[in-house]
C-alpha cells in the first residue's frame, strides 16, 4: 500500500456524495475564539486529514464534530442531515454510523477487549450473546489482535490499545470513521502498520475517513483530501490533498509540510 | 583544576567593556556562582562587550546563565556584544537561548491578586458552580426515572461488582469503627451515670444513640472516604482517558451508565452496613458494661431491648440511605466534573470526600429538626 495506490483510488471526475458538511464553524470558549468562518466538505470514500500546528484545535474541532462541544455558530451536516441543531435521538442515530478512535484508545478500563468491542453491538443491535461475541472476536482478529479477547486495557501495550479501539470504533460497519492524532506515541514501524490499516479498512470496507493529525509521513502516506488549520489566522488557511496545498504555497503551510524550521520566530508562535 | 573557584572580572578598555571568566563554573557548587554587578555596564560607558576566558577551565548551565544574563543585559543599554571570545559549545548556547525574543505577557509576574479579588472571584464562580451541580442532579433524576421505567441499561456484573465493592468489602472497618464508638459511648456515659449508680442506664444510652443516628453517620463517615473518594477517582480518570467522551459518542450515558449503579448499590448497601454497625456499637457497649460496669450479660441485652424502638431503627436506616445517596452523588459529580490532568484526580477525590462529610452533617441536622417537628 503506497502513496500512489491511495492517491490514484481516490475519486476522480464528478465529486463523490458529501458525507460531512461544515459551514461557518465558529468555536469559542467563553470570549476565546479558537477558530472561525471554518468549512469544509467530506466526500464518501476519502482520507481528509485535517491538519495543523499544535494547539491549534484540531482536536477539539473532532470533538465539535462529533457532538461533545457544540459549536458558537456553523452547521455541521452528515449525508445531508442536520447534526448541530439535531435533537439527541436523532444524533444518536447519525453517531451510530460514525467510529472514534481517540488518542489513547481511550478503552474502558473495566472491560476487557472483547467486552470492549460488544459495547457497541449490545447497545445499538438485538444479537444474541454468543453472536456479539463472535463479531467481537472478528473485529479484534481484522486489527490483529486475536487471541486478546480477554485481557484488560492495561494489560498490553499502547499500540494494541490503538489498534483495539479501532476494533471498536468498526464495531457498527460505520461509514465514517475519525482518528485522533493515530500515530501519536508509536514508534515509525507501529505507525506505518497503523496508516497501512487505515488504508486497507477503506478499501475494502468504503469507509469515509477523518484523521486528526501533524505526522507528515502520515499526511502525505493516507491523506486524500484535507485541511489546513492555523494558529494564528484561527481559521483554514489551506484546502485540497496535501499536494496541492504544498503547491498553493501558503507560506505556514509550506513551511509545516517541508519541515522547514528556519523561521526562529515561528517557535513562539506556538500557541498556548 | 577542581580547586580553582569561578571567578568574574571586568576591564574598561576604550570603548569596550572586557569580561574575563575564571575558574572552574559547576552548578552544584554549593558557594553559589559569581554574577557581574548590574551597574558595571552603566558605570563603563563602552560600546561593545566582549569576554576573555584564557583562565576558564570547565563551564556549565551555571555559566551560560551569567553569560546570557550579560549578553541581554547589554544589549538592553543599546550595547553590542561580541561572542567570539566564548568557548565554541558556550557562544552556540548562548546564541540559541537569545534567538527568540521573550515571549511579551507570557511571562507570569502579575502581582498575585489580593484578598478581596480572591472573594470576589469565588463569589462570581458560586452560580455557574451550583448550576453544575443542579444540572447534574436533574440528569440523575432523569435517569432514575428512564430506569424506572425499564429503559436505562447498565451492565449487571458491573452492579454486582459495585454491591459488592461498596458492601461485603466495607465490613471490616465498618465493624472496627462502629465497635469502637459504641466502647467510647459507653465508656463516656458511664462515667457521669455512675456517679448516682444508673450505670444500668449505659446499655439504653449506647443502644438509642448507635441505632438512632450515631451508626448512619459513622458508616456515611467511612463510606465518604472509601468509597466516595474511589467512585472520584475512577470517573476522573475515565474523563482523563476520553472514557467517557466514547461513551457519550456511543450514545450512552454516562449518568445512566456509570453514576446510577452507583448511587443505586451505595443507597441499597449503606442501611444494610448501618444495621450491622449498630450491631457492632451495641456489642461494643456491652463489652464496656459487663467488663468494667458488672453488669450482667443478661441484664445488659434486656435493658437494650426495652430501650430500643422500631422507630428509632427506621429513623437510623433513613439516615443510612439518604447518606448512601448523598456521598454516591457527591463522588459521581467531582469525578465527571474532573479535569483532564493526574492532579485533577487527586483534587476531584479530596473534594469528594470533603463535599461527602460536608452534607452527611448537613443532613443530619435537616433530618433531626424534620424528626422534632413531627415529633418522632
Amino acid at each position: 500500500m503506497t502513496a500512489d495506490a491511495a492517491q490514484t483510488t481516490a475519486p476522480a471526475g464528478s465529486p463523490a456524495e458529501p458525507h460531512i458538511e461544515v459551514e461557518g464553524l465558529r468555536v469559542a470558549f467563553g470570549s476565546f475564539v479558537l477558530m472561525r468562518e471554518v468549512s469544509f466538505t467530506v466526500r464518501r470514500g476519502d482520507i481528509f486529514v485535517i491538519m495543523g500546528g499544535s494547539g491549534c484545535g484540531k482536536s477539539t474541532l473532532l470533538k465539535v464534530l462529533t457532538g461533545l462541544i457544540a459549536p458558537a455558530e456553523g452547521l455541521i451536516r452528515y449525508h445531508g442531515r442536520d447534526f448541530t441543531r439535531a435533537g439527541p435521538k436523532d444524533r444518536a442515530e447519525i453517531m451510530r454510523g460514525v467510529g472514534i478512535l481517540y488518542q489513547g484508545g481511550a478503552l474502558w478500563s473495566s472491560m476487557t477487549l472483547a467486552e470492549n468491542v460488544a459495547m457497541p453491538l449490545e447497545q445499538y443491535t438485538s444479537l444474541g450473546r454468543a453472536e456479539v461475541r463472535e463479531l467481537a472476536a472478528l473485529k479484534l482478529a481484522l486489527v490483529g489482535l486475536a487471541g486478546f479477547e480477554d485481557f484488560y486495557p492495561a494489560q498490553i501495550s499502547g499500540g494494541m490499545r490503538k489498534r483495539a479501539g479501532l476494533a471498536r470504533a468498526l464495531a457498527l460497519d460505520p461509514g465514517i470513521v475519525f482518528f485522533d492524532e493515530p500515530s501519536a506515541g508509536l514508534d515509525p514501524v507501529s505507525a506505518k502498520l497503523l496508516d497501512d490499516l487505515i488504508i486497507e479498512i477503506r478499501e475494502s470496507l468504503g469507509t469515509t475517513i477523518v484523521v486528526v493529525t501533524h505526522e507528515l509521513a502520515s499526511i502525505f502516506a493516507i491523506g486524500t483530501n484535507g485541511i489546513f488549520l492555523d494558529v494564528d489566522a484561527r481559521t483554514v488557511v489551506a484546502q485540497g490533498s496535501p499536494a496541492a496545498m504544498l503547491a498553493q504555497g501558503q507560506p505556514t503551510v509550506v513551511r509545516f509540510l517541508t519541515r522547514d524550521g528556519s523561521d526562529a520566530s515561528g517557535r513562539s508562535k506556538e500557541c498556548a | 583544576m577542581l580547586s580553582i573557584p569561578p571567578a568574574i572580572s571586568h576591564a574598561c578598555l576604550d570603548d569596550a567593556l572586557v569580561v574575563t571568566l575564571h575558574g572552574v563554573w559547576n552548578i552544584a557548587d554549593r558557594t553559589g556562582t559569581p554574577r557581574l554587578p548590574p551597574e558595571v555596564l552603566a558605570s563603563c560607558g563602552a560600546r561593545v562587550l566582549r569576554f576573555r576566558t584564557d583562565a576558564l577551565g570547565g563551564w556549565d548551565s551555571s555559566l551560560l546563565a551569567c553569560v546570557t544574563a550579560i549578553v541581554r543585559a547589554a544589549r538592553a543599554q543599546g550595547m553590542d556584544a561580541d561572542v567570539s571570545g566564548l568557548p565554541d559549545g558556550l557562544r552556540r548556547l548562548t546564541g540559541l537561548a537569545l534567538a527568540v525574543p521573550e515571549r511579551e505577557g507570557a511571562r507570569r509576574d502579575a502581582p498575585p491578586e489580593g484578598l478581596l479579588a480572591a472573594i470576589g472571584r469565588a463569589a462570581l464562580a458560586l452560580p455557574a458552580s451550583l448550576r453544575g451541580i443542579l444540572a447534574f442532579i436533574g440528569e440523575v433524576c432523569l435517569a432514575a426515572v428512564s430506569l424506572a421505567r425499564g429503559k436505562a441499561a447498565f451492565r449487571r456484573r458491573d452492579f454486582l461488582l459495585l454491591l459488592q465493592e461498596t458492601g461485603s468489602d466495607a465490613l471490616p472497618i465498618v465493624s472496627l469503627i462502629s465497635f469502637l464508638v459504641g466502647l467510647i459511648l459507653a465508656f463516656v456515659g458511664a462515667v457521669q451515670l455512675r456517679l448516682f449508680g444508673a450505670q444500668i442506664y449505659v446499655a439504653s444510652l449506647v443502644a438509642i444513640a448507635m441505632v438512632r443516628v450515631m451508626g448512619a453517620i459513622m458508616t456515611g463517615i467511612i463510606m465518604s472516604g472509601r468509597t466516595g473518594a474511589a467512585f472520584a477517582a475512577e470517573l476522573g480518570s475515565m474523563q482523563v482517558n476520553e472514557e467517557l467522551d466514547a461513551l457519550t459518542t456511543l450514545g450512552v450515558s454516562p449518568v445512566e451508565h456509570l453514576v446510577l449503579p452507583r448511587m443505586l448499590a451505595l443507597v441499597i448497601m449503606m442501611p444494610l452496613l448501618t444495621l450491622w454497625a449498630d450491631l457492632m456499637g451495641m456489642l461494643g457497649g456491652l463489652t464496656v458494661g459487663v467488663a468494667m460496669l458488672d453488669l450482667g450479660f443478661l441484664e445488659y441485652l434486656q435493658a437494650t431491648r426495652d430501650a430500643l424502638t422500631l422507630t428509632n431503627l427506621w429513623i437510623g436506616l433513613v439516615h443510612a440511605a439518604v447518606f448512601g445517596a448523598l456521598v454516591a452523588l457527591c463522588g459521581c459529580l467531582q469525578g465527571m466534573a474532573c479535569g483532564r490532568s493526574a492532579s485533577a484526580v487527586g483534587k476531584a477525590a479530596t473534594s469528594a470526600v470533603v463535599t461527602g462529610i460536608v452534607s452527611i452533617v448537613v443532613a443530619t441536622a435537616i433530618i433531626t429538626v424534620l424528626c422534632d417537628i413531627m415529633g418522632i
